[in-house]
Parts: structure tokens; C-alpha cells; sequence
């Protein structure tokens, strides 16, 4: 058997894809942040909280609606994304033309609340969510058992990531999205409306968020603080990819995801810090980050 | 200055308004002083300690500007460090001990102060953030600083030598005294002429650059200051309940302090003391009655509606109504 | 806002007057002694009579004062009230296991006896310790400084226990503990002030492993939470694997918490153990076995070890996940009528069947009430010397007593879940295979590092 640094070639090809798939999970994660900073110039600490209401929109839709998972991929960033367009609406809006701080700290109040209130319901313990059926049971590739449920993550994550990418960097509506944000007073005066705009974008920031949060809520347990917990990691993500970068993003969630898998082999207990030493490393050497401009 | 005899009405109200301001904190003195009487002392140590973290993190936010998200390591290595020498050496006394740990975090600071100053806004909180967060992982791993179970048996001691500080009353009295320490400095900082350029840095730094200051090595100092203040709250804290904890180190710590800075108003002197009072006692009163889990919602709504309507604290929209009203 | 409490100084001139007292009762005995043996002078047998009568009278009232003395140091309730703060997770990852439904059990412990002891009322309070050591110990010091609490109840996570204990020591206060699994709680972190109630890790290992090995599982791959309770059981189970000809082929400890179990049962795949083995707890167990189905690990003939698994996990995950898991424990609803008849009682009550520590929390209370109403004292040390004298035999535990260094040794019980076939009932999930001794399932007082064993 190879070996590779003492782990066999079989596992050590599982742990790849395994971090793979993880990474395409952080990209589109950190997708709807990178659209919501890159474009608004809002540090949405809220984030992870969106993620977590995807999913608990999923288990509960399911639960007291019955809906299934795959009307909850449609409907679950539907609502989010509504939730958030009210948010940008009625609150962040007033706050626009400060400094960005504000966002931050707003933001990270109404992480306090959606957290704090859904934990008091709900508890901590995280609650199971089936596999759909189409999903469950695997593949078996030459070097590991790889489940439906998480090859479909992958193939999912990856689309949606691309579209993403593709409708903000290459289609007219991006290029008023980002012409919107560079300049909103010429926008206007161009007879786009920006601020609609900029209510659909932050949008459709969460409603990403949102859609993660239904890809996760068969694979993890569906808890209150399971945003909180991965929030930070993802920031790192952006920050390393470069903030605003929607490229930048997705490269630097995929590769997160493999350099952590691989950590999970050599040095699990570093699994949760390794992205932090990353990011230091990453900003000393290029300090707007991988794909970033300077600011 | 003025060399004839007689004042000028000008330097008359000067005079009166130093003599209230005098009267105001000498007041305040005596309050602390009596407090114990009427409250639970460890509470109120509790409540010095963060208001000490609050004050030093303020320093940094209120007076050069600069939003860290990781001041939480400071506080927990002033902790550790200080638990982990007083535990192991009952000779050490506890001031040594709590100077000691201090120093390391002071220590910390120029490290992290190095690496992340040369970054601005988001970047430089995340920066924070992220040395924070290797602090964290190391402080888990590490052995004497007993992983989740935390670091026990750290011992009240004696003061100098000599003074027991077992009895509640007793430490609270030194850690007050740490505290008006901690206090008086913040305040002679930002009243100083180093103050004064951290301020212009933090009104218009391309303006203060042009003006030939060089701005990275006054942020430094004053974010060394800040952490060094920082860890001190964070020894005070460990002696104080005779242990240090993760909970110290984790991000969410950092999030607290934030918390209770912009709650008490960014940018002013006795801001942070009053967001840290207010955080502490919702917290205290809050977790022993059913209403215990709503801690965290509370605060955030609190939290909301601060950055929206009150986005100078309670004690600067206090001083914007005074000011209004009495000037 | 709460009134400072008395300094702790005051609780130490309790226990010297203690003290005192035994000598009384020396010099008590002394003077009947002498006051018999002047009886037996012969001559001037009228003095004598005098003097016998004079002494009599005399040792007769030393006596009466002395024992109303005694009585009043001894057998003194402090404060004329008995009061029992509640410590535990009340929200987190191990609010099922004790929560506020070891609260419950606590209170029928309380009503049970008749809600007083000696006439000096008993008064519950509890509080959430969040999983935080800072947090529960700041509540138990503010609870000795303020309330005068007389025992602390539950305590759960491990390091809050440990830190509290600490609390306890300094102030001399007692404690029992009915949650934590740690057994370095009656090893190197015991203390006078506290006892441990319902198991701990060593039976654990004892109990799962060795049954496991015996069934022909001898290669082991380790899945251990990486921090001090999760490398102590690893350590454990690592000692009685060995011990029973079996290997440990490989390990990984994964941080605590772990969301994403899926590289490490890659990994405990890829090791070809037979066992894969959970030293971990709460949540943990339940993403690992989780995700253990998810990759159909069972299913390839791998078989999994749940080291610290309770009623409530096994009842949250299904028995479509857990069917088939062996585990240890101190004590099942089910297992027999006494168990039944109180296990019913509670869950009219909550609403939910009782957990081992649920139980333990009862039978703790209970004995402890027991224990003051005996002495007619609140007084730690006396206290639990009355317990150690106990056999203790109930609902709950079976051929038990207190040893010395805190440790109450009870009969063990290796279970198996039931398959859902098996299963005719929401809370029908185990099957009793096998009992465990009292005095070979905890680790023998010759081994102990407990500074309160004499070795």
C-alpha cells in the first residue's frame, strides 16, 4: 500500500475529496458574503444566522408544512431572502451612509437575536434532518464509500457558486450591480433604481447563505449556534480571497476546504485554526488578499 | 499663561469647571469606597474587572479608532499567565503575580500590534481576530492552562506579604485600587498630547501623515497600551475568582466587549465603566431567574437599537443632552 | 442587591466547636469512671456514700450539661434551614441527561421526605452553569457567600464539577455529584467536601470494553474528543483493551465540539479495526454515529462502541442508528419493579422516562436527607461519615456504599439497544446482558491517587 506521509494513498484520496466537497460548502458560504461586501460594502456579521434559518426553514417546513427537500432548495432562500430584503429595508438602510463599523455591529445584534431567540425554542442539541431518499447510500469509488447525499452537495455547490459568478461578473444586470455600487448617484441618474438594487442584492446575499443552510441540514446537525460556529471560518475565507472578490471567494473556499481536510489527517486537533493561520500568512504577504484590489 | 493677579472670566469658569469636575470624580471615589456595603463584592469585582477591559478596549476604538476583534487574548493571557505562576509558586505574591501577567500581555500586544497595524478598517479586525483565534487554539492545547477544565487553585494570597485577601472585602478594596490605576491612566493618555495626535489620526489620518507624525508607531503604543490594560483586567479577574477559563479566550468575549463599549458610548471616558455595569447586571440578574436565556437576545436588541438611534452610548447621548441643556 | 454574606471564617468556628465538644464527652466519661470507682472505697463507707452521692449529682449534671451542649454544637442545622442549590446544564448539549429534569427529580426527593428535616425546612433553588467552569463556579461561591447553601446537587459537565469542588473545599461546603463521568473526581481531584454519585468513566471502560473484546472485537480504532475527559476515557478504555488481549490499531482526536465527523470515519474506515470506538459524549456521540450510518460504516462490518451513551442520546438518535450498540450503565428504568415503580412515578411528572443520573439525583437527595436528619447536623464532615456508614440499597442503587475517597461503588449494568423489532414501546430501548459488580466494576481504592486514602 502507498503511503503518503505514513497515511495510505486510499485514505489519503478520500480525505481530498472529503475536503473538496467541504471547500465547495465554504465557497458558497462565503459567496453570499463576498456579493453582500463586495457590492454593498456591508460586513454582514448575520451571515452565519441566515445559513442557520436556510436550514431551519428546511427542518421545519418539513416538520409542520411538509414540505420536502427538494421544494425546501427553492423555497427556504425564498423566504430567507425575503427576511433579508426586509433587514436591508428597514434597518441597514438607515445606516448606509455611515461608517462601515455600524453595519458590522448591526449586524452582529441581529446575530444575537435570531440566535438567542431560536435557542430558547428550540435548544441547543441539534435536531436530525433525513436524507432525502433519492440521496441516501453511495458510491463505491476505488478508495472510499462516498455517499449520494454528499457527491450532491459537490455537484450543487459548484453550480451554483458558477451561475453566481457568471451573472455578476458577465451579465448586464451584474454590470449594473456593480456599476450601481461603484457610483449610485450616475445609476440613478441613469434611471436605474439602486436602491432596489441594493435591497435585492443584500437579498440575494442571504438567500445564498440561505441555500447552504439547506444543503447542510441532513449533514449536520440542525442547531441555533451552528451558523455561529462556522461565521468566523467563512470570514476568513473572504478576507483571504480578497473582500469583494467573488472569484477570489470561491477559489479560497475550495482550497480552505482541502488544506483543512488535510489537516484532519496530519493534525486534527489544529482542523478549526488552520484557516487563521492562513489568513495571517496570506495578508502579510498580499495584504488585500489572493484576488483582492487595494482598497 | 496669565502672570497678573487677577483672573479673567474666562479662566474663572476654567476653574469652576475643573473644581466641579474634581468634586465629580472625588464623589465617585467615595462611592466605590462604600459600595461593598450595599452590594455582593464579588459582583462588583466582577463588574471593576470588565469595566477595566472595557475602558483599554475603548482606548483603542474611541481614541485612535481602531475596532480589534480579538482584545479577548489579552484578557486571557493576563489571566493564564497569572493563574498559572500563582498556582504553581505560593510564594509569589499576588500584585507580582498580577504585574507579571500584565507584562505578558503587554508583551503579546507589541507582537499582535506589529503584525496588524499596518492593516486598516475590516482588515485589520479580522487580522485581530485571527491572532486571537491561534491564541485560543494554543491556550487549548497547552497544558498548564488545563484545556476545558480551565486553571484551578489559583490562591487569593497576600497583598505584599502581608495582607489576606480571602475576605471578599479585602480584594475588592485592592482590585478598586487597580482600577482607579487602570482609569487615571486612560484618562491622562487621552488627555495628553499623545492623546491629542491619536485623535487627529483618528479624524484624518492622511492629514496627521502629512503633518510629518509618524502614525503607525503612535497606533502601536496606543494598542500595546490597550492590551497591556487589557491584561491586567484579565489577572484582576483570575485572582479574583481564582481561576481562568477559555471562556476568556473565545471570540465571543471579544464580541462582549464591544458590546459594552458602544452601549456606554464609544470615545468617552466613563462610557465603557457604565456599558460594563449594564452588561454585567443584565447578565447577573437575568441567569438566575427563568428569564436566563434571553440574556442574548436582549442585548442584541439592545445592541440594535444603539447603532440605530443611540450610536453615541447612554453616556454620550448623556453628555450631548447636558451639553444641550446646560451650556 | 444582595447583602455581603459572613466571611468564611465564620464557617470554620463551626467545626472547631466541634471539636470542643468530643473533649467533653472524654472528660464526661472520665468523671462517671471516677465517680464509679470512689464507689468501691471501703471504709467510711457514710463519706463515701456522701461523696458517691455529691459525685453522682455532680457528674450527673456534667453530663446533662454536656449533652445539651453537644446536642447544640453537633447537631446544629446552621441557620434552621436546610438549603439545596441546584447546579446544572439547563439549555446546552447536556440539558437532557440531568436539566431541569434531574430539578424534578430533586424536588420528589425533597417532597418525598416530607419537605422539612427535623423541623428546619428545606429550600431548593438551581441555577444553568451553561457548561462554563467560571460560570458555575462564580454561582456556587455566590451561593456559599450569600444564600448559605448547605449541598450542592447535579453538576454535570466535568469541569464544571472540578471547579466547583474547589469552591466547595475552600468554604467547606458539600457537594454531590450525579453527572460528570470524569473519574479523576474521586482520584486526584477529590476533596472532603464532595461525593460522587452515580458512575464515572472507570466502570465505563470496564464495563463496554471488556464485554466488547470478549465478543471477539480485539482491534480497536479510538475516536476520542480532545480534551481532558475525552483522553482519560480513551486512556481507559486503551488499559482494559489491552489488558483483555486486544490492540488498538490506530486513533484520532478530534476537537470538542465536532460538527463534521466525516474525516474521521473516513479515517476509522480506512484503519480495518473491527471497533471503532466513541470516547467522546452529548453531541459528539451523536454526529459521529450519525455520520458513521451515513457512510454505512455498520453496514461494511465495522461495529461501533458508544463509551458514554445515555438514555436520552439513544432515544434522540432512533433505534434505527443505535440498534446493536453496547454500552454501560448504573441503572435502567426497566430493570426491574422497584426501578419501574419510581421510574413511572417520574415520568407522570415530566413526561419522560429518567436517565441513570436522573435517578441518581433522587437517591443522592434522599440519602443525604437521611443522612442530616440521623446526625442532626448539616455539617460536611458529619454528614458524609454517616453515609459511609450506610449500606445504601434502593430504587436505584444495588449493593451500594460511600468509600472513603468520595466514590459511591454500585452494581453496573452492561446493556445492548434494542433492535425497532425488539422494541414495543417509545422508551422500551435496552436490553440488560449482564451485571457488574459493585466491587469490581470502579477502580480499587489500592490504585487510588485520592489524598483522602490512606496507601
Amino acid at each position: 500500500m502507498t503511503m503518503i506521509f505514513g497515511v495510505p494513498l486510499a485514505v489519503f484520496m478520500g480525505q481530498l475529496l472529503l475536503g473538496l466537497i467541504n471547500g465547495a460548502f465554504y465557497a458558497l458560504l462565503s459567496l453570499g458574503l463576498a456579493v453582500i461586501f463586495g457590492l454593498l460594502k456591508i460586513v454582514n456579521f448575520a451571515h452565519g444566522a441566515m445559513y442557520m434559518l436556510g436550514a431551519f426553514a428546511t427542518l421545519l417546513g418539513m416538520r409542520y408544512l411538509g414540505i420536502n427537500y427538494w421544494a425546501a432548495l427553492l423555497l427556504a432562500p425564498l423566504f430567507v431572502g425575503l427576511l433579508g430584503m426586509l433587514i436591508e429595508r428597514v434597518l441597514l438602510r438607515r445606516i448606509g451612509h455611515l461608517d462601515h463599523l455600524y453595519g458590522l455591529l448591526l449586524t452582529f445584534g441581529l446575530a444575537l437575536i435570531f440566535e438567542g431567540t431560536l435557542v430558547n425554542f428550540f435548544g441547543v442539541s441539534g435536531a436530525r434532518y433525513p436524507t432525502p431518499e433519492a440521496l441516501q447510500g453511495g458510491y463505491q469509488t476505488g478508495f472510499m464509500f462516498l455517499p449520494k447525499y454528499r457527491a450532491w452537495v459537490l455537484l450543487a455547490a459548484l453550480v451554483v457558486c458558477f451561475a453566481t459568478w457568471y451573472i455578476i461578473e458577465r451579465t448586464r444586470l451584474g454590470a449594473y450591480l456593480r456599476a450601481g455600487t461603484e457610483n449610485p448617484a450616475l445609476m440613478q441618474a441613469f434611471g436605474v433604481n439602486v436602491p432596489l438594487l441594493v435591497t435585492l442584492t443584500y437579498g440575494f446575499g442571504v438567500a445564498l447563505a440561505a441555500f447552504a443552510g439547506v444543503l447542510a441540514a441532513p449533514l449536520y446537525p440542525v442547531s441555533p449556534t451552528m451558523g455561529s460556529n462556522l461565521l468566523i471560518v467563512v470570514f476568513a475565507v473572504v478576507v483571504i480571497g480578497g473582500m469583494g472578490s467573488i472569484l477570489g471567494a470561491i477559489v479560497t473556499g475550495l482550497a480552505m476546504g482541502l488544506i483543512e481536510g488535510l489537516t484532519k489527517v496530519y493534525y486534527p486537533e489544529a482542523a478549526n485554526t488552520v484557516i487563521f493561520l492562513v489568513m495571517i500568512l496570506v495578508l502579510l504577504l498580499r495584504p488585500a488578499g489572493l484576488f483582492g484590489k487595494e482598497a | 499663561m496669565a502672570t497678573t493677579q487677577t483672573m479673567t472670566p474666562s479662566m474663572k469658569r476654567e476653574r469652576r469647571a475643573n473644581l466641579r469636575r474634581t468634586a465629580f470624580y472625588l464623589g465617585l471615589i467615595a462611592i466605590g469606597l462604600v459600595a461593598p456595603f450595599f452590594a455582593y463584592p464579588v459582583f462588583l469585582m466582577k463588574v471593576l474587572c470588565f469595566a477595566l477591559f472595557a475602558c483599554a478596549f475603548n482606548l483603542l476604538l474611541g481614541y485612535a479608532g481602531l475596532l480589534s476583534f480579538g482584545h479577548a487574548a489579552f484578557l486571557a493571557t493576563g489571566g493564564y499567565v497569572t493563574g498559572y505562576l500563582l498556582a504553581s509558586y505560593p510564594a509569589l505574591t499576588p500584585e507580582l503575580g498580577i504585574l507579571i501577567g500584565t507584562v505578558a500581555a503587554l508583551v503579546l500586544g507589541a507582537a499582535f500590534g506589529a503584525l496588524s497595524i499596518r492593516r486598516q478598517g475590516i482588515y485589520f479586525a479580522m487580522v485581530t481576530l485571527a491572532l486571537a483565534q491561534l491564541m485560543f487554539f494554543f491556550y487549548i492545547q497547552a497544558p498548564f492552562t488545563g484545556g476545558e477544565d480551565g486553571l484551578h487553585g489559583v490562591p487569593r494570597g497576600h497583598l505584599f506579604g502581608v495582607i489576606s485577601l480571602r475576605s471578599n472585602l479585602a480584594m475588592y478594596y485592592f482590585v478598586f485600587a487597580i482600577f482607579l490605576f487602570g482609569f487615571a491612566l486612560i484618562q491622562r493618555a487621552v488627555h495628553s498630547p499623545f492623546g491629542q495626535v491619536l485623535k487627529a489620526i483618528r479624524e484624518n489620518e492622511p492629514r496627521a501623515v502629512s503633518l510629518g507624525y509618524n502614525v503607525d508607531a503612535y497606533k502601536l503604543v496606543a494598542f500595546i497600551l490597550s492590551a497591556g490594560l487589557a491584561g491586567l483586567a484579565g489577572s484582576t479577574k483570575t485572582v479574583v475568582f481564582q481561576l481562568a477559563s477559555l471562556t476568556d479566550a473565545h471570540w465571543h468575549m471579544s464580541g462582549e466587549v464591544i458590546l459594552m463599549t458602544l452601549l456606554g458610548g464609544v470615545g468617552t471616558l466613563f462610557g465603557p465603566v457604565v456599558g460594563a455595569g449594564l452588561v454585567v447586571s443584565l447578565q447577573h440578574l437575568l441567569a438566575q431567574s427563568p428569564l436566563g436565556n434571553w440574556v442574548g437576545p436582549i442585548l442584541g436588541v439592545i445592541f440594535v437599537i444603539c447603532v440605530l438611534s443611540f450610536r453615541s452610548g447612554i453616556v454620550g447621548e448623556a453628555l450631548k443632552m447636558y451639553r444641550k441643556n446646560f451650556k | 442587591m444582595r447583602v455581603a454574606g459572613p466571611p468564611p471564617e465564620t464557617r470554620h468556628q463551626g467545626t472547631e466547636k466541634k471539636h470542643n465538644s468530643n473533649f467533653r464527652n472524654h472528660d464526661e466519661a472520665r468523671l462517671i469512671h471516677s465517680a464509679r470507682h470512689n464507689n468501691k472505697l471501703p471504709n467510711r463507707a457514710m463519706e463515701t456514700k456522701m461523696t458517691f452521692i455529691k459525685k453522682t449529682l455532680a457528674s450527673s449534671v456534667a453530663l446533662a450539661v454536656t449533652a445539651v451542649m453537644a446536642t447544640a454544637a453537633q447537631a446544629e442545622i446552621s441557620d434552621g434551614e436546610i438549603r439545596i442549590g441546584y447546579l446544572a446544564d439547563m439549555s446546552g448539549t447536556y440539558r437532557d441527561l440531568a436539566g431541569p429534569g434531574g430539578l424534578e427529580a430533586l424536588r420528589m426527593a425533597v417532597e418525598d421526605f416530607g419537605g422539612s428535616v427535623n423541623g428546619a425546612p428545606i429550600q431548593v433553588f438551581s441555577a444553568d452553569d451553561r457548561n462554563s467552569a467560571d460560570v458555575g463556579a462564580n454561582t456556587v461561591r455566590e451561593w456559599i457567600d450569600t444564600r448559605n447553601v448547605d449541598m450542592v446537587a447535579g453538576l454535570v459537565a466535568s469541569s464544571v464539577t472540578i471547579a466547583v469542588t474547589r469552591v466547595l473545599e475552600e468554604n467547606n461546603s458539600f457537594g454531590i455529584v450525579s453527572a460528570s463521568a470524569a473519574s479523576s473526581i474521586t482520584n486526584e481531584h477529590c476533596t472532603p467536601n464532595h461525593i460522587h454519585w452515580v458512575y464515572d468513566t472507570y466502570p465505563l471502560a470496564n464495563g463496554t470494553a471488556q464485554a466488547v473484546v470478549q465478543q471477539g472485537g480485539d482491534t480497536w480504532f479510538m475516536l476520542t474528543a480532545d480534551y481532558a475527559f475525552g483522553h482519560a476515557l480513551e486512556s481507559d478504555v486503551t488499559r482494559v483493551v489491552e489488558e483483555n488481549g486486544g490492540q488498538i490499531v490506530g486513533g484520532v482526536r478530534h476537537p470538542f465540539p465536532t460538527d463534521d465527523f466525516s474525516s474521521y470515519i473516513l479515517q476509522a474506515q480506512g484503519s480495518g479495526a473491527k471497533i471503532i470506538g466513541l470516547a467522546n459524549a452529548g453531541a459528539d456521540t451523536v454526529n459521529a454515529i450519525n455520520t458513521a450510518s451515513q457512510f454505512g460504516v455498520v453496514e461494511a462490518g465495522q461495529q461501533l462502541a458508544g463509551l458514554l451513551v445515555f438514555l436520552n442520546d439513544v432515544h434522540a438518535m432512533g433505534l434505527d442508528a443505535t440498534q446493536g450498540l453496547l454500552l454501560t450503565t448504573g441503572w435502567y428504568w426497566d430493570m426491574d419493579d422497584e426501578a419501574r415503580e419510581w421510574a413511572e412515578r417520574y415520568y407522570e411528572r415530566v413526561g419522560r422516562m429518567p436517565t441513570m443520573v436522573q435517578a441518581g439525583i433522587y437517591s443522592s437527595t434522599y440519602h443525604y436527607l437521611q443522612a442530616v436528619e440521623a446526625t442532626g447536623s448539616d455539617d460536611p464532615a458529619t454528614v458524609r461519615e454517616h453515609m459511609m456508614r450506610q449500606p445504601i440499597h434502593d430504587f436505584f442503587a444495588r449493593n451500594g456504599r460511600l468509600r472513603e475517597d468520595g466514590r459511591m461503588v454500585h452494581d453496573m449494568y452492561l446493556a445492548r439497544v434494542k433492535s425497532p423489532e425488539e422494541s414495543t414501546h417509545e422508551w422500551d430501548l435496552y436490553e440488560i446482558l449482564t451485571t457488574i459488580p459493585a466491587e469490581e466494576a470502579y477502580r480499587p481504592l489500592s490504585e487510588s491517587q485520592c489524598k483522602l486514602v490512606q496507601n
